[in-house]
């Protein structure tokens, strides 16, 4: 049976028929074609499904969409700017190479965006302890802790 | 999609109790993290689900007027770690939920389902074994508490019945009242890491802060479910902080009041070590937080006696 779930997704109101049993990583992409949202493992150990619900960081795999129901949802695709400049967290990951194969990105930089939201700066350590949740196969860590630390870390 | 038959949103914990007593097949979901994993395994596919994910007075920490502390449920690990009442009364408690997974886990794994899935490696059993919680249980005949220290009857099984939701955690100002306390665990990993063992211990020490007055020492994964050392504590009331016989006295006498076992993560040899070993930090730096005069609730709050 078929629910009615209203939420904010990348600030635009979205009502949409949802079936109770659909997790939220499922009805983004496939429903709402945000494909920056990946699917990794289904079970909250890499962190490629994460985006910011209501300003948190959370697996969306682990997530019944119902419980979106008013809530706000943020994405990499809508960090886009009104003229499509990037996120200065994006530009960070750009910047510092980053990026690889791109897939474990899109949970990386929302975690970052959740991190440079609280309006502190980090140190490196408790900027490890924060990306922890994410697993990335081909950087190594540094260049991704380089990026958010250009923009959330203490020197920055 | 997950393999549910049924899925009902409680808008009241006495909703939520309804409805499981109506559907047999029916199991509370709170933040998930571990009701969804286990479907994706297929453990319990095909039942039904009810959720107490949308309660708000579920959430959340309250002094009750004799002093209690209240916490909520479904208040996530990462609310609980940054609470101002945690952070002033039970900052161990705090600390202990810290270590659980990752920043994601703890946004949406609560304490709830820590202490309800009656798991020994739960980061919060320990040191809620030390605190004597009470857990606040509502069922259709009304609501009973039960000491978390009789609440586990095995692994993975607690005295809860089916159609009973978990409304609160009590924390009494004599469990918490001018101790101070350090909760350490041991895993293969630094994050994203089941405890192989997880230790709490806490300590009350007299006013010219030189005696233990009490100690509290609690396991998980020492034993099929979390447990209390009450022998090793009796054995060290009344001790000077700085003689240095106690760790040697804690770090002993605790492993006749543990059962280990060996599993993939660790053989009891290895666990028998670490439960001697993370008890003699845990009392150091117990003791050292007191020392230092950071036994929070010294005074009960609204009432700062020192
Ligand atoms: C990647 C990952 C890493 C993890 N790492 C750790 C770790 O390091 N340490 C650790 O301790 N745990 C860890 N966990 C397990 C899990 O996050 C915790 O056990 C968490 O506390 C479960 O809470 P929840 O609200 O998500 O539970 P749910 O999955 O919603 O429920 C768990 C159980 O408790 C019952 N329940 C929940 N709330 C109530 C209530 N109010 N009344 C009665 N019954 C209730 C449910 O019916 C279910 O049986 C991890 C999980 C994941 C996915
Ligand atoms: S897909 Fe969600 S954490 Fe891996
Ligand atoms: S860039 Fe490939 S997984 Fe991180």
């Amino acid at each position: 049976m078929l629910k009615i779930v209203h939420m904010w997704v990348n600030g635009n109101e979205v009502e949409l028929a949802v079936d109770p049993r659909e997790s939220l990583v499922e009805t983004l992409r496939e429903k709402l074609n945000l494909t920056s949202v990946k699917k990794g493992c289904g079970v909250g150990e890499c962190g490629a499904c994460t985006v910011l619900i209501d300003g948190v960081a959370v697996d969306t795999c682990l997530y019944l969409t119902m419980w979106a129901d008013g809530k706000h949802i943020l994405t990499t695709e809508g960090l886009k700017g009104p003229n499509g400049e990037l996120n200065p967290i994006q530009q960070a990951f750009i910047d510092e190479a980053a990026v690889q194969c791109g897939f474990c990105t899109p949970g990386l930089i929302m975690t970052a965006v959740e991190i440079v939201g609280t309006g502190r700066k980090y140190t490196r350590t408790e900027l490890r302890k924060l990306i922890a949740g994410h697993l990335c196969r081909c950087t190594g860590y540094e260049n991704i802790l380089n990026a958010i630390e250009k923009v959330a870390g203490i020197d920055s | 999609m997950f393999d549910i038959e049924h899925y009902f949103e409680a808008k009241s914990v006495e909703e939520a109790v309804r409805l499981l007593s109506e559907h047999e097949d029916a199991e509370i979901i709170c933040g998930g993290t571990d009701v969804l994993v286990k479907l994706r395994d297929g453990k319990g596919a095909g039942g039904s689900l009810v959720s107490i994910h949308e309660i708000p007075s579920l959430r959340g920490v309250r002094v009750l007027p004799d002093a209690t502390l209240e916490i909520g449920p479904a208040t996530c690990f990462t609310d609980l770690t940054n609470h101002p009442l945690i952070q002033k009364y039970l900052p161990y408690l705090g600390e202990a939920v810290d270590t659980v997974g990752g920043p994601q886990v703890r946004n949406q794994g609560t304490i709830g389902g820590n202490i309800c899935n009656g798991a020994t490696s739960a980061d919060s059993a320990a040191t809620m074994q030390t605190l004597n919680a009470v857990v606040v249980l509502v069922g259709p005949g009304g609501v009973r508490r039960v000491p978390v220290t009789e609440f586990y009857t095995g692994p993975g099984r607690t005295v809860r019945q089916h159609d009973e939701v978990c409304r609160a955690f009590e924390i009494k100002p004599e469990d918490y009242v001018g101790f101070t306390g350090c909760y350490m665990k041991y895993g293969k990993r630094a994050a994203m890491e089941i405890a192989t063992l997880g230790c709490c211990v806490r300590v009350r020490l007299d006013d010219a802060c030189s005696r233990i007055e009490e100690t509290r020492i609690g396991y998980g994964v020492a034993a099929p479910t979390p447990i209390r050392c009450r022998n090793t504590e009796a054995a060290l009331a009344g001790k000077s902080v700085e003689d240095e016989s106690i760790y040697e006295l804690i770090g002993t006498s605790v492993l006749d009041e543990v059962n280990p076992r060996s599993s993939w993560r660790a053989s009891r040899e290895f666990r028998l070590q670490l439960i001697s070993e993370l008890a003699k930090r845990a009392l150091k730096e117990a003791i050292r937080r007191s020392l230092n005069h950071e036994a929070p609730g010294a005074a009960v709050p609204g009432e700062e006696r020192r």
